[in-house]
């Protein structure tokens, strides 16, 4: 059995197994019914989170086949299709569908979205590439990814409150944290399917015009189908069909949302107090995580990623545990304590991470040769001499250095200087080293569980049912579509700013949480609503 | 507090707007070189930076010293 496949299974079952346990805690009067409902919401929304993430996970990929580089207008086209998607679409997609799911419920609205989530995921799949079809590739990607950033905005606000309606007022945080761990789970099984298809193909065929790289989105339309079919059985919400039933549905739900200054101050409470560090938690601990992971520290592809699935794996159950707590103990704290955690150690846990995959401080010990590689890349004029050497280091973790010197006629090769600038990269850790990067990644996840397991009943119990939908939808995709969006482009700009801090991008998640911890503490009530059928 | 509120919205604008001046170039290759993600995210920020202002306004006016506890009171 391929080594992936063992990890994953390993993953999967305790997954399943802490789900199982969790799910029997629910008394047997009370999962009856609601146990349905959980699933047949949280299997649709873990699928559009799935469908959102694998674009972005192929992004390397996506842009080789779609959008060439050295053609300026496939360059815009694929700027818009990565900030446009998850900026301005899913704000505008959380009003649209939110208005919608308002005015003629939630059911039909969360179906209408997954199927256009599950539709344009697949179509991506089916797009010829640049080479096939030209300017129309990028553009039908373009678009058809649009159509994804506005499905999820409407998704998420549906599910969650079709949870909340259905659940007693006692255990409203642990039934809609549900709900929350499906964006986490998501990531999770959009990084199980891509390594799954990669560790069983060539690096070629994986990546070629109709290559292994499809597979993902082709799976959606599979996945979509038997969502849509376990939806469609599902009844309306009671709250919003009692509400329907007396002719108290909203006609505006815009406007009463933002136009009334009673209901708006709330919509400004949940973004401010709430929604903008929880998307800068979530977005540091899940995304920037791994990217940091690859790109500053340089952990080798396959184990950075085996490294993400133990962490989120492990800490998934949390969501549950602290969405329960909640219901104890009250909303705010536990969110606020997860934002504050974030603020205090992200700095250290990065710095580890930094310091303890220094490859210059594994040469100064005793290091094993591997192998040395050296080529000689033709660049114009002059060529450019590479030498990679792997290294095994004292701890048995690996490396490779490689060093770059440009060979111009008449020059012997400067290795002195090469040297100074080596890189050191697909660094494989060494088991003890691997479980201690698992387990900072883990204590990152557990944040996120904190700040992100209540969230869900925490907005539901903010806004009525009649505008509820539109209401949270909103503020839950600026929080975390724009603030937690931007940890990257953000960290780029701080790094490009200030050199010599490899962590300086730590400082805007960093600034925002606080800020919005600040807020939250000030202006949030710990009480929680028991009546949201008002 | 709420003058706090109201005075971070506009140096939030102004780090952006400053940001996208130095940073846009036609010889980089990073995204913060790109006019297009500039030009998406100041769009996008502006209303949430009025919306901050909004808050900071409502907070001095003492409206969440009192948060509503049913749909009567919002």
């Amino acid at each position: 059995m391929p080594p992936f496949f063992s990890i994953s299974n390993i993953i999967l079952k305790n997954l399943v197994s802490s789900f199982s346990i969790i799910f029997y805690m629910i008394p047997q009067n009370e999962s009856k019914g609601i146990g349905k409902v959980i699933f047949s919401s949280s299997l649709g929304t873990l699928i559009e989170w799935y469908d959102f993430y694998i674009f972005g996970m192929l992004a390397k990929t996506i842009s080789t086949q779609f959008f060439p580089e050295g053609n300026e207008t496939a360059a815009l086209l694929s700027t818009l299709a990565i900030f446009a998607a998850g900026f301005l679409v899913r704000p505008f997609g959380a009003l649209f569908f939110g208005r919608l799911g308002d005015m003629i419920g939630r059911k039909y609205t969360f179906l209408l979205t997954l199927v256009l989530m599950g539709g344009s995921t697949f179509l991506i799949g089916l797009v010829p590439a640049y080479k096939s079809i030209g300017m129309a590739a990028p553009m039908l990607v373009l678009f058809l990814r649009l159509v994804q950033g506005l499905a999820l905005g409407g998704e998420y606000g549906g599910a969650a409150t079709y949870v909340a309606e259905h659940s007693p007022a006692h255990r409203r945080g642990y039934f809609t944290a549900w709900i929350q761990t499906t964006a986490t789970l998501g990531l999770f099984v959009a990084l199980g399917v891509i390594m799954a298809v990669k560790a069983n193909m060539s690096d070629a065929a994986f990546n070629s015009e109709w290559g292994g790289w499809r597979y993902p989105f082709w799976l959606s339309i599979l996945l979509v189908g038997v969502s849509i079919y376990i939806r469609l059985k599902m009844s309306e919400s009671p709250l919003y069909a009692a509400l329907k039933k007396e002719g108290k549905t909203s006609t505006n739900p815009l406007k009463e949302s933002f136009g009334k200054r009673g209901n708006f101050k709330m919509v400004l409470l949940a973004l401010f107090g709430a929604v903008m560090g929880q998307g800068v938690i979530w977005y540091t601990g899940q995304f920037y995580a791994q990217s940091f992971l690859e790109n500053t520290v340089k952990i080798e592809f396959m184990q950075n990623r085996e490294i993400l699935l133990w962490g989120i794996g492990l800490a998934t159950p949390f969501f549950l545990v602290f969405g329960a707590l909640s219901d104890k103990i009250g909303r705010k704290w536990i969110m606020l304590t997860g934002m504050l955690l974030g603020v205090l150690f992200y700095r250290p846990i990065f710095n580890s991470m930094l310091q303890s995959a220094d490859a210059k401080e594994w040469l100064k010990s005793d290091i094993v040769l591997m192998k040395e590689e050296t080529k000689i890349l033709f660049n114009g004029k002059d060529s450019v001499l590479q030498i990679a050497t792997q290294y095994q280091a004292a701890n048995q973790s690996k490396f490779t250095r490689v060093l770059h010197d440009t060979l111009r006629q008449g020059q012997q090769p400067n290795i002195k200087k090469a040297t100074e600038h080596a890189v050191y990269q697909d660094k494989i850790l060494a088991t003890p080293l691997k479980w201690k990067f698992i387990g900072l990644v883990w204590i990152m996840i557990i944040f996120v569980t904190m700040v992100y397991g209540p969230v869900a009943a925490f907005l539901v119990e903010l806004f009525p049912t009649k505008i509820r939908y539109t209401s949270m939808s909103l503020p839950y995709h600026i929080g975390n579509g724009v603030f937690g969006g931007l940890v990257p482009f953000i960290a780029t700009l701080l790094s490009a700013t200030y050199t010599n801090d490899p962590l300086v991008g730590l400082w805007y998640p960093i600034v925002i949480a606080a800020l919005c911890f600040v807020i939250g503490a000030l202006y949030l009530s710990n009480k929680i609503d028991e009546q949201v059928n008002d | 507090m709420g003058y706090g509120w109201m005075l971070i919205a506009p140096i939030a604008m102004y780090v952006l707007i400053a940001g996208a001046v130095q940073n846009i170039s036609s010889t980089g290759t990073k995204d913060i070189n790109n006019p297009v993600p500039w030009i998406i995210i100041i769009t996008i920020f502006t209303p949430i930076a009025i919306g901050l202002m909004i808050f900071g306004y409502y907070a001095i006016k003492g409206e969440y010293d009192k948060l509503p506890e049913n749909s009567e009171e919002l």
